[in-house]
Order: structure tokens, then sequence, then C-alpha cells
């Protein structure tokens, strides 16, 4: 992307066809298409759609796992709401279940048995709708964490980033939600303790609790209510987000990685019509069998073990599904010291933060977090070529950071299983896990960062001194030197094409003009920033060096190993990091 | 319009808005000089096997065919299974021990059925459809400054013809009425999910209001049979209800909400390990009875250690000490389980004659006042 | 050789060697974990007592004292009753091996008749539970209504009494400071009914005025019942949870469909 004449990085190949040479087959429409292009005029918005393209990489399919099991999850979801019956009204099992049998349960309990005892397929359908869910909340967050590592959110893509942050809260309320529906010992102790959360907000926290549960906890109404809210609100909020955040992908194209021939000007990749329709339908294919062959030998959810839910039984173990966890473990965290009166009043600040205050926080930096890099940067241009993970060290390592204490408050909640399953003490993992919340991400940043520093050093080696080959040659005099083989273009280029700013510079106060500029305070912070984002950098290598490297290797083929220079802060001039010939050289 | 539009800071590949605003804080580096290496473009194009080779596109084709008839096979499988598996039907299956044949056979069937029709698809675009791929020009998402320009003259004439900037009054009035009609929405809804009694709160079937006065008997939970003193033996655990539950049981309604409350749990240790006078003097010769309800989110503490006389809620572990009243040692929960003071009758039964003295149950708002 | 040099950059290369690094650590530690022993007929003796007073001085006394009046590193055994001493030696508890947070379940080292006697010896220093009756260890099978029902009460008293720290399956649970309440799926129903009423280590103690002895019976009936039931959804992850079905989703689900997508990606041959 550095030329000024870039027709040769976008030029086609010899052969290669233009998507819109395509058009040339006239045949007149007739039949069925004919009629319905006479009414709605579809022929326009076909040939659009057909010439799409789709960059081909396994990672921008984790978003079409989401999607897919979402929609599998609708459909599943369908079906269940046949038989489940969203009541709290008390009846007695007769059904085929033998434990249970002559027990007190809900209705919503009771149908839920029925599916999955008595009537046929139906806990088919009922573990496909819950191992769809669960892996469509997975595959939202490592869509999300693809996204994030790879800069897709820069512009002009903040706004879909957005919607998508919004998609995936949705998606951990939808399933909590289904989650809590079943009734069960389980998911009642979860709609206890949201009970328990709910009344830890200051000044409304009970009002909220009769608010929602229409009177004393567990009440009748709650069942419904969530009912309503999973069946009706949320998924045609999700749907609705959904569909903005699939058309926003049309209208921006999809990015893609760097690499020969792919600029920020072009998209590289098959059509819709037909390799991606066989690719992307086949794809929603495969996600739905795999899930499908799953939930046929694997159990999840077992409500008939739990038993029916009773406010006095509990059983060990209890958790939320996995996306709540993080919130889980957060009030597994807390001290209780954090609790307090003043005036009569109760603060509960040893559950308030980890429960109501937790998520929306958490979602709100993830979803502000494009315009702060964009601010830091100052750079106000269309990116649609994809960052490598490494070429961007500081949002990597932040990323990272934030994924360390997501992490460390998500094993919190495993914190009995672990101490059970590990032989450790209970007490010792919530101390250590306390701790690591504090000086873990601090930790992850500094390391990811250091990694990331290194691995651009090694694509720069890599581009100086090409390819270890594994060869092994023995000179003349004896010497051992192993046979590095120079890199094409081809593969060059992945590796210098991306840019590596310098931090932002408040140099004079003069402009262009000559004319003095205040420097605003805002614009000091923001050197600050764009410092720490840009201090440390390695620059991709140049022609010149690679040109000086060859010369370099001639001269120092016997010079004793040396080490990596430090590298230099970007200051005046730019001055590179000198790599010295390795022990091997 | 141009895609390849070059700019001040002559970069030819960077999308700069086209109302190029003065950014002056583009850092140098992000400038590419002339020591660039180049775009390469697109590597030349690899045949595949089956682009060659009329054999390998014929086993390419089987491949998929075969794939699709396994898919139909497995449709035909879940069709009959569906009416030939009893649904009492069981057998061995490796990994997963005696499983039930419905759930297996329909859902391995099905699956199949699926996947296989995935597979094909898939593998039919990588062997057999084109794999040359496309170049799409990319444009600016912004408009040209003509089109904004034709954008706002358009929208400003819509404005000027409702008259709306020569007549605020019918602004004013128009955002005063949009901005209050959602308003009786939103109080429906808030104003009709309550009701709310927060004294409810405070308040459990142990009462004795609840039973006329007398004293509430402790009851065996989930039998409802009281509880003699002398059956409660060194280290035992009771899980117990009030007797008033009884009568809700037989009404049955309310029950969760009172149980949710109301769940007690009695625990008999050497009196001389209490440590509170308090304690000691509520309970009956070290038997003493404390709310199951833990007071950091609700859940049943139920965990009783009879060595070291602690009790664990399993949802977040907090952990009270009976020995120190049921102080809160470790996790959580800030306050102790509440006590209730239990004696013995007549009959040599446990009752509870005050009920509790203090809200049960996770913290509130109101909770102390 | 040459071939396996040239491939050892192969993308395969990472998770075949992680393969075959896992199923050899599995496969050694499967040929020389430990193995249980067989356990002998039961037999009783006539002179229990006194055999068992020799057992106990030989294996026990170091800790509970010569006359198990306990010491500071073992309790006094006075009034703990045979049911105590069938369980803590049945499920190879006792002796110690050594210094732990709580007993483990471990090889049991003595036979029935050796345990009978110590029992009895026990038994014969203070009143306590005895062994109990085989009537009360029956498993109720399921198929009648009578016994359905005793299994549907007994699944509502497990949950009420025993499910906060067993698990709603019986799969364990962590208690605190590294102290556990163990898998109960197998153990006999002999001694679940003995942990009843004896209150081992952490246990506390579930006398026949607290769950009757049908109430125990039940119990054991009901967790047999759930054993031995087929398992309706297929495997059951260990019964643990939303923690083990999240793991799998990670693990499985998103590593399958991600090989999927990968070749999906990748370009044919």
């Amino acid at each position: 992307m550095s030329t000024t004449d870039t027709r040769p990085a976008d030029a086609l190949r010899a052969g290669d066809r233009q998507a819109d040479e395509r058009a040339s087959a006239t045949k007149p429409l007739g039949g069925i298409a004919g009629w319905v292009d006479d009414r709605v005029g579809a022929a326009k918005g076909v040939s659009f759609l057909a010439k799409k393209v789709f960059p081909d990489h396994w990672s921008f399919m984790l978003g079409e796992i989401a999607m897919y099991s979402m929609i599998v999850c609708l459909l599943t979801g369908a079906f269940l709401t046949f038989w489940f019956v969203p009541s709290a009204s008390q009846v007695v099992y007769d059904g085929s279940y033998i434990p249970l049998q002559g027990m007190t349960m809900s209705d919503a309990y009771r149908s839920t048995l029925d599916i999955s005892f008595d009537i046929r397929g139906g806990l088919l359908i009922r573990q496909i709708h819950h191992w769809a869910a669960l892996i469509f909340v997975v595959s939202v967050f490592v869509h999300m964490a693809r996204v994030f590592f790879t800069g897709a959110f820069r512009k002009p893509r903040e706004i879909n980033w957005v919607f998508g942050t919004i998609l995936s809260l949705l998606a951990c309320i939808e399933g909590f939600a289904g989650y809590s529906l079943p009734d069960d010992l389980l998911s009642g102790t979860g709609i206890r303790a949201m009970n328990g959360f709910m009344q830890s907000a200051p000044v409304i926290g009970s009002y909220l609790s009769y608010f929602v549960f229409g009177g004393a906890f567990p009440g009748e109404a709650i069942i419904p209510r969530l009912y309503s809210a999973h069946v009706l609100l949320i998924p045609a909020i999700l749907v609705g987000l959904f569909t903005a955040h699939i058309l926003l992908v049309f209208v921006h194209k999809h990015t893609q990685y760097p690499g020969p021939g792919r600029t920020n000007n072009n998209v590289v990749g098959y059509p819709l019509l037909p390799v991606y329709i066989a690719k992307a339908g086949g794809f929603f294919f495969i996600v739905f069998g795999v899930i499908t062959l799953i939930s046929a030998v694997v159990t999840i959810n077992p409500i008939w073990a739990y038993g029916p839910y009773d406010p006095s039984p509990i059983t060990a173990g209890s958790q939320p599904d996995w996306y709540m966890g993080f919130a889980d473990g957060a009030l597994r965290l807390l001290p209780g010291f954090l609790e307090f009166e003043t005036f009569g009043f109760t603060w509960s600040m040893n559950i308030f933060p980890g429960s109501l205050v937790l998520l929306p926080v958490m979602w709100t930096i993830i979803g502000a977090y494009p315009f702060v890099e964009a601010w830091v940067t100052g750079d106000k241009r269309e990116h649609h070529l994809l960052d490598r993970p490494r070429n961007a060290p500081t949002r990597t390592a932040i990323g990272v950071a934030g994924i360390t204490m997501y992490v460390v408050l998500f094993l919190a909640a495993g914190n009995d299983l672990m101490a059970i399953k590990l032989h450790l003490s209970i007490n010792d993992i919530t101390q250590t896990l306390r701790v690591l919340f504090f000086i873990g991400p601090p930790i992850a940043f500094w390391i990811t960062k250091r990694i990331c520093l290194s691995l651009q050093r090694a694509d720069r080696q890599k581009v100086l001194h090409g390819r270890e080959t594994g060869t092994i040659w023995r000179h003349a005099d004896g010497k051992f030197e192993e046979i590095h083989a120079p890199l094409t273009p081809q593969e060059r280029w992945v590796l210098v094409q991306h840019e590596s700013p310098e931090p932002l510079q408040l140099t004079a106060g003069t402009d262009a003009n000559g004319v003095d500029s205040p420097i605003a305070r805002k614009e000091r912070l923001r050197a600050k920033f764009s410092n720490f984002y840009f201090r440390d950098r390695v620059a991709p290598a140049t022609p010149s060096e690679l040109e000086a490297a060859h010369h370099e290797h001639d001269d120092h083929a016997a010079a004793p190993s040396g080490e990596h220079e430090a590298i230099e802060a970007g200051g005046a001039g730019r001055e590179r990091e000198t790599i010295k010939a390795r022990k091997h050289d | 319009m141009n895609d390849h539009e070059t700019t001040d800071h002559g970069t030819s590949t960077a999308l700069v808005p086209a109302a190029g605003d003065g950014h002056d804080l583009l850092p140098a580096s992000m400038i590419r000089d002339a020591d660039q290496f180049e775009n390469p473009g697109l590597p030349p194009h690899v045949h595949r096997a089956a682009d060659d080779h009329p054999d390998a596109a014929k086993r390419a084709e089987r491949q998929v065919a075969t794939m699709f008839g396994l898919s139909m096979l497995a449709t035909l499988v879940f069709l009959v299974s569906y009416f030939a598996i009893p649904d009492e039907a069981t057998f061995f299956f490796p990994g997963i021990g005696v499983a039930k044949t419905q759930n297996v056979v329909l859902g391995l069937s099905l699956g199949f059925a699926i996947f296989l029709i995935g597979i094909g698809a898939v593998h039919w675009a990588k062997t057999l459809m084109s794999d040359e791929e496309i170049v799409e020009e990319r444009h600016l998402q912004a408009s040209t400054g003509e089109q904004r320009a034709k954008a706002v003259a358009m929208v400003t004439a819509g404005v000027e013809s409702t008259q709306l900037t020569r007549r605020p009054v019918l602004k004013y009035t128009l955002g005063g009425a949009l901005g209050l009609f959602a308003l009786p929405l939103g109080l429906q809804v808030a104003g009709s999910l309550g009701p709310v009694n927060v004294e409810e709160l405070k308040h459990t079937i142990w009462d004795p209001a609840e039973n006329g006065g007398k004293p509430i008997r402790l009851m065996r939970d989930p039998e409802m049979t009281p509880i003699r003193f002398d059956e409660v033996t060194n280290g035992s655990v009771f899980h117990v209800m009030p007797e008033t539950l009884q009568k809700h049981i037989d009404e049955g309604k309310h029950v969760l909400e009172a149980k949710a409350k109301a769940a007690v749990i009695l625990i008999r240790l050497d009196p001389d390990k209490i440590k509170v006078q308090k304690a000691k003097d509520w309970g009956v010769d070290g038997v003493v009875a404390y709310s199951k309800i833990c007071t950091h989110v609700g859940c049943a503490v139920g965990l009783y250690e009879q060595q070291t006389h602690h009790l664990l809620c399993p949802c977040h572990q907090s952990t009270f000490d009976l020995t120190e009243d049921c102080a809160v040692i470790f996790g959580p929960a800030k306050r102790p389980l509440p006590q209730l003071k239990i004696t013995v009758d007549d009959a040599g039964y446990l009752v509870a004659p005050e009920g509790f003295h203090e809200p049960v149950g996770p913290s509130f708002w109101e909770r102390a006042r | 050789m040459n071939a396996l040099a040239a491939r050892r950059r192969h993308p395969a290369a990472i998770a075949v060697l992680l393969l075959i690094g896992l199923l050899v650590t599995g496969g050694a530690y499967s040929f020389l974990a430990p193995k249980d022993a067989n356990a002998a007929a039961p037999t009783a003796a006539a002179d229990a007592v006194s055999e068992g007073k020799d057992l106990f001085v030989a294996n026990c006394a170091s800790c509970h004292g010569i006359n198990a009046q306990g010491t500071k590193s073992g309790p006094s055994l006075v009034g703990v009753g045979a049911a105590s001493v069938d369980f803590q030696v049945g499920t190879g508890r006792m002796p110690l091996a050594g210094p732990n947070v709580q007993a483990p379940v471990n090889k049991v080292k003595f036979d029935d008749e050796q345990i009978a006697a110590l029992a009895a010896y026990v038994a014969s220093l203070g009143p306590g539970p005895s062994v109990p009756e085989s009537k009360w260890t029956t498993v109720l099978e399921p198929g009648t209504p009578e016994n359905n029902k005793a299994i549907a009460e007994g699944g509502e008293i497990f949950r009420v009494n025993c499910a906060m720290c067993h698990n709603f399956a019986g799969a364990g649970g962590a208690l605190t400071r590294g102290k556990y309440a163990p898998a109960l799926d197998q153990t006999t129903p002999k001694h679940i009914y003995e942990a009843m009423v004896s209150g081992p280590q952490s246990m506390p103690v579930f006398n026949d005025t607290n769950l009757t002895p049908e109430a125990k019976q039940k119990v054991i009936s009901y967790l047999k019942a759930q054993e031995s039931q087929t398992n309706v959804g297929g495997l059951t992850l260990g019964n643990l949870g939303p923690v083990s079905e999240g793991l799998f989703a990670w693990v499985f689900a998103l590593g399958i469909l991600i090989g999927c997508a990968v070749w999906l990606g990748k370009k044919a041959a």
C-alpha cells in the first residue's frame, strides 16, 4: 500500500474477471423470477448481492458461528414454546420420571420434565437449544476478540462495534433469562441470587425486587415475565440489531487481512454467488449439525436431577451458565466488609458493584474503546485492512489485560470446583484470585506487549535475513552455518506492509503558518496517551535495510553473537533498531 | 468518484474523508516515504487438482454426492427410528454408559443428516466451484461534498416548509408532547408491576402472631414433624421449618414465599464451645437455631462442618462461625446469620417463642430502619 | 529421520506432538496407578473383642491412645460406636496414611473379619451407633408404586439434607480450607448409612430421630436409583453443573467448529 501508483497491487491477474463483467448474459427473466421482478425489481438487488466479495479466513467464520447458533436457538426455541408452560402455579408431577413422581412442583418445571421425558425427541430439541445458546455466546465473545485484536473496529466500523457490544450484552441477558425458566433447583437458586442483587441497589433496591417479582420472592409472576422477555422482548431486539449488524457488514464490505494484492482500497475474495452461498450456507449446516451431534451424546442442564425449586434445599456447586460466571465470580471475590450503614440505610457495596454495576460498566468500556483509540491516534482515515495483533502491541496488550481480568473473575466463579478437583483450599483460591485481579492484568499487559514486540523483531529478522531452512552447511574451514532462504516478495509483503506510528509530538508552539498555537491541555493529554501507545515500536524493515543486511551478512558472517539493541522510542529522525548477527550466523 | 484519491499526505491507499479536516496530528511515521517495499500484487493463481485433472474433479463430485446421499440416508434413519424406537429403550453406548436409545439415535441421525449437507456443500465449493478470487473496489463510506450539500439543502428545504423555524411555539409544543407521551406508557408498566411491601421483607412466619401468639414448634424439613429437644444429639443438624408453614401447605399457596424466609438450621454443639453469651442464652444447652438464608444474596447456607463448627454457603462461600454467633469469618457476606431464640415446651418439643429479632436474608436499603 | 525433520514445521506437528504426549502420560498413569484390592468374604469371630483390641493396639493406639481415650493426634473413640469404625476402616480412611485436612478414601487395609473385630472392640468401650441391619441398607428398586414413592421422598430428603455438600447428583463438593464432601457414587449403601449415623469428620450426625432408618433407606435408594438410571441426555460431564458444560462448549464445541472453519478457509489441493 505504499506506492503512488496502486494499479499493480490492485490489478487483476490475467484471466481474472472483474465482477461487473459477469453480467454479460442477457437471457430474459421468465417464470416466477420474472413475475417477482416485475413486482419488486429484485433483479437489481440480486446482481448487487451476487457479486459481493467475501475474503476467506477461518477467523471470519466466528461471527457466522454466532449467527448460525442464534438461528438454531430461534428455531428450536419456537419448538419448545409449543410445550413449555410458563407458569409458577404448583402442580403434582405424574410423568414418567420415577424419582420425582408425586412431588409438588411448578408447572414450568413439570412441562420441562415432560419435554425431556414424555415428548418424543423433546429432550433432543431442548439440548440443542441449550447447547446452541452456550455456543452462541462463546462464539460472540470469540468473534468480538477477533474484531478487537485485528483492529476491525476502526473507522468506519465503530457503529457496528457498538451494535456488536450491545448484542453480546443482550445475548448474556437472554441466556440468563432462558436458564432461569425451567424453575429447577439450580435456576431457582439463580433467581434467588438475582433477587439479592436487586435488593442490593441503593435506595430503590427493595422496590426493584418487588417490581420485578410482582410481590415477595419468588411469587408467581417472575416465570411468565422472564418468559415474555426471553421469547419476545429480547429476541426482537436481538434480531433487529443483528440485522443492522449484518447490513453494515454489507455496506462496509468485509475487512481483509493484509497480503499481496490486498490493499485498503479493495477487497479480494470469493463472490457470494456461488462460492460464498455454498460455503456460508454449508457452514450453517455444519454448525447446526455439530450442535445436534453434541446434543445427541452430551447432557446439558439435567433439570430432572436438580429437582424442583425450593428455597430451603441447595446443591453444592451452584453456578450460573458460563457467560454470567464472571459476575458470579466478582461476587465471590468481593469482601464482606464493603457493606456499611449510614443513617440506618444499608449500602450493600459487597454485592452491588459485582452484580448491578459490573455488567453495564464492562460493556460501556468495551463499546467506548474504538473512540478512545481513534482519539489517541488522531487517525481519521478509513481502515479496511486488518492489523496483525503483533503490529498493534499496545492494543493487543490492553485486550489481553482485559481478558485476564475477565478470566480471573470467571475462574472465581468455579473456585469450589477447582478446590475439589485440584485438591486445593477454596479459601486460598479465593485469596489468590483477589490478588490476581489486581496484579494479573498489568503483568499480562507487560508480557503481551513484550511478546508482540519480539514477534515484530522476529518479522524484521526474517525479512532481513530470510527464513531458516533447517539445512546446515559445513564450510570448507569447518564452520557450520544454517542456510537462510530469502523470502519471496509475496511472503515479505505481509511482514513489512504495516504502519508503525510514532508517538504524537507536540513540537513547537507554532503551526504551519508560523502563528502561535496555544497547546490545549487536551492535546497534552493526548500526547501522553499516544506516548503510552506508541513509545515502544519496531519499525518494519525497508528495502534499503534489506540491502544493507545483505552486505552485513557477508561482512559479519563470523561475528560473535550479539543481542538486539533496545528499541528507540520515536524521537527526531527514524532510528531503527540494529539487528546483529545471531549465534548461528 | 475516484477511489484512489491522492491526499496531502501522499498516501494513495489511505481513504481520507472527502472533506479533509486539517488533522495535523497525523504522525510522521504514518506517511509512507520512498524507502518502502511495494505491494507485489496478487500471487499467481495456483490450480487445484480438480481444475487440471478430470479424474480429480470426478472424484470430488463423487465425494460430494456421497455426502449428500448419506445425509438422505441419515434423515431416513431419523424418520424410521422416530416411530420404531420405544420411549423406554436403552442401550450401552461407549463413553456414555447406559444411554436412552431414542435421544442418541434421533440426535445422531439428525445431526449427521444436517452436518453432511454442510460438509458436502463446502467441499463442493472448495473443489469444483471457481476458486478465482475476485477483486472488488472499495469506495469511501462518506458521501461526496456534492451529495452532502444536496442532502442538507433538501432537509433544510423540508424543515423550512414546515415553518418550524419561523414558528417556534410549534417546535416547543411538539417537543413537549413527544417528550411526555412516553410517560404514561412508562408509568403503566412501572406503576403496575408492584405491589411493593417493604415491611414484608422484615417479616417471617416465625412471628408468634402467625400462631395466635403461641410459641411456634420447630418442624423437620421436608417431613414437617416436630422435633423433641432430646432428639438433637451432639453434632447433628436438623433442617427446620416453622409449624406455621403447614397452614400454607394445606392452603396450597405462598409456600415458597414463606419458605424463602423461614428456613432455619438447628445444630447441637458442646455449649462450652459457644463463645457468645447471647447465642448460648437463645439456645437450649448447646442446641441453637439460625436462619439458613445467607445474608449475602439469600442462598441456603446448609453446609455445616461438624468439627470446625463452620457454616458455608455454596453460592459464594461466605463462611459463618457457629461458635461466634454465626459471625462471618470469610467470604462476601457482612452480617452474621440471625439467630432464632428457642426453648423447650412442656411436651419436650423445641419451640421458638419470639421469632426473629431482625430481618433475615440479603441486605436491602431499609433493612436497619 | 529426514522425513520427520522435513515435517517438523508442519502446522499439525504441534498438535500431533501434544497428542502423543498426552497419550504417553495417560497410558503411563493408568499403568502405574495403584490398583484396588479385593475384599474378602465376611465372617464373624467369637472372640472379636479381644482380637479387636490386639488389632487396635497395634494399628490405632498411636493416635487414639492405648485405651482409645484419644490423644492430641486423634479423637477419643469411646462411644463412637461400631458404625463409625466400620465406615472409617471399611472405606480405607483409617488408619490415616498421613497428615491431611481430612482422611481420604484409601485402600482398605484389613479384611472384613478384622474390621468386625475392631468395631466390636470400639463398641465395647461405650454405647454408640451400631452397624446397620441389612434390611435398612437394602436398596429399594424402582418399579413398584411404593418403591417409586419412597425413592421420590428420598430425593426430597436428599436435596434438603445432603445436596448442599454432596451436590445434586452426589458428585461431591468443596468445603472450607481444602476439606470436601466426597462423591457418593462409589460408596456402598452400608457405608452411606454408617456415615449418616456416625457423622465422620466434617459431616454432621443424622441420628435415627433426625432421619429415621426408613428415611435413610429412602435416601440410599434415591442415590442408587439416580446412579443406575439411564444417562437420559447422554454424557453427564461429571454432573458438575454449568461449569463443566461451559468448559465443554469452549473446548470441544468451539474447537470442532473452528476446525471446520479452518478447513473451509483452506484452499483445496
